[in-house]
């Protein structure tokens, strides 16, 4: 097909050149200050969130605008899937629970837009997003329950022969948490857009384009539900591991 | 399909990349035909902006947004309980001057029964004592009449009885013999009475 598609036009497609991180103002060299494209779009979801939780709640009515009932709704969320998940207990992690999703959702959504970057497509950033929280579970659990914690490996309701391999299971399981917990989401939301570029560059061909075309807002859908469900797995996660740090017993 | 796609795309963008640049920077080129996820070079980068972007977050949503929104949904959870607590007064108020207004209805109604009735009693009283004045007034008139007729009855058998004496007493002497007037009284008196 690609060689076919070669010969044809001429086309070339470049599926991954949209996740190269770039300098913004010229110049080969990314620092650690560089402004990049990766600086531009996160402070785009910086400005999206709030102009959304900010600009849309100024008006702090009793009956909402439309931006301030979507503003409520997304700390009802949130808020419910604390209170739920995690527990009464864990409200007080709330803000940073609700600045994860909503850094996750809108950066998803930003790099939907035709000719973005999608900042969650790498794993450099859900990677330290994962790693954030594992740490802080990991740290908050010891802090609050002590040795206790470990209870968590040691299954209590298993028949004692078989808890020292549970244990083992268990131990792994828990460090693999935060590897699954940012390849989840960052492969999610780079496979979609890299299928997109790959249909986009068979666009080019008059014959397929019909189908091609198709094909693309077809996963464009999916991916606009691919990029709230991530962001809503990636928090609801957030929330089970901190129901383990604040209640270990299984 | 995707995937084989995908595989088939790579290999022959890389060839095509090659013809093109001729491999003048090599070490861009293999950045490139891999994941720039993978290109550690761009990772302090990007965990810098990251961190800045997070922090940035969570101070505007833990300072401006959070508290402002919680304190909305505070304030309608307290509007609405008001209300509906202003709703329920009102009906209770609702029903109380229904209940009043009732009352006020009955008792008008009994008060207008009551001036029915005394009104009557009074109409009735007031006729009665002018039918007791009449019938005195009659009862006096008809007494007066008939004093007055047993007077004229009197006076008119008194003249009856002079006339038959005087009369029999000129009879008597009309027929040759000197009356005794004392004879003939007493006659025409036994013969009155033997009438009576």
């Amino acid at each position: 097909m690609a060689d076919e598609a070669a010969q044809g036009g001429g086309i070339s497609i470049h599926p991954m050149d949209q996740f190269k991180v770039e300098p913004l103002f010229g110049g080969d060299h990314v620092g650690m200050l560089t402004p990049t494209n990766v600086t531009l779009w996160m402070a785009l979801a910086v400005l999206a969130v709030t102009l959304l939780l900010v600009v849309g709640t100024r008006g702090r009515a009793i009956i909402p605008s439309r931006a301030q009932s979507v503003a409520e709704l997304a700390y009802g969320f949130v808020y419910k899937m604390v209170e739920d998940v995690a527990g009464k207990d864990a409200i007080r992690f709330f803000p940073y629970i609700m600045t994860l999703f909503m850094f996750i959702v809108t950066a998803n959504f930003l790099g939907l837009l035709p000719m973005s970057f999608a900042t969650t497509s790498h794993i450099a950033v859900t990677a330290v997003l994962a790693m954030a929280v594992f740490l802080t579970v990991t740290i908050l659990g010891f802090v609050l329950n002590g040795t206790k914690f470990l209870g968590l490996f040691w299954v209590s309701s298993a028949p004692l022969a078989l808890r020292p391999i549970l244990a083992v299971i268990e131990l792994i399981s828990y460090f693999v948490r935060p590897v699954s917990h940012s390849i989840r989401l960052a492969g999610n939301i780079m496979a979609g857009h890299a299928v997109i570029k790959v249909f986009a560059g068979f666009a080019a061909i008059a014959t397929i384009a019909p189908v091609s075309i198709l094909a693309i807002t077809a996963v464009y859908g999916l991916e606009v539900l691919v990029a709230f469900i991530q962001a809503y797995v990636f928090t609801i996660l957030t929330c089970v591991y901190l129901k383990d740090a604040l209640h270990p017993s299984h | 399909m995707a995937g084989d796609s995908h595989a088939t795309t790579e290999g022959a963008m890389g060839a095509l990349h090659d013809a093109a640049h001729g491999g003048t920077d090599a070490a861009h080129a293999a950045s490139e035909a891999g994941m720039p996820q993978l290109d550690f070079s761009t990772f302090p980068n990007q965990i810098f902006w990251l961190i800045v972007t997070i922090l940035a977050i969570y101070y505007i949503l833990s300072k401006i947004a959070l508290p402002r929104i919680a304190s909305v949904l505070a304030e309608r959870n307290g509007t609405i309980t008001n209300d509906i607590a202003a709703a329920e007064e009102l009906k209770l108020k609702a029903v109380e001057a229904e209940k009043a207004y009732e009352k006020a209805l009955a008792e008008a109604r009994f008060e207008a029964q009551k001036i029915a009735t005394e009104t009557r009693a009074v109409i009735k009283e007031e006729l009665d004592v002018a039918t007791a004045k009449a019938d005195a007034e009659i009862a006096a008139k008809a007494a007066e009449s008939s004093a007055r007729i047993a007077e004229i009855r009197d006076s008119a058998m008194a003249s009856v009885e002079a006339v038959a004496k005087d009369t029999a007493t000129e009879i008597v002497g009309a027929l040759g013999r000197p009356a005794d007037a004392g004879a003939v009284a007493e006659a025409v008196d036994t013969h009155l009475k033997g009438d009576a």
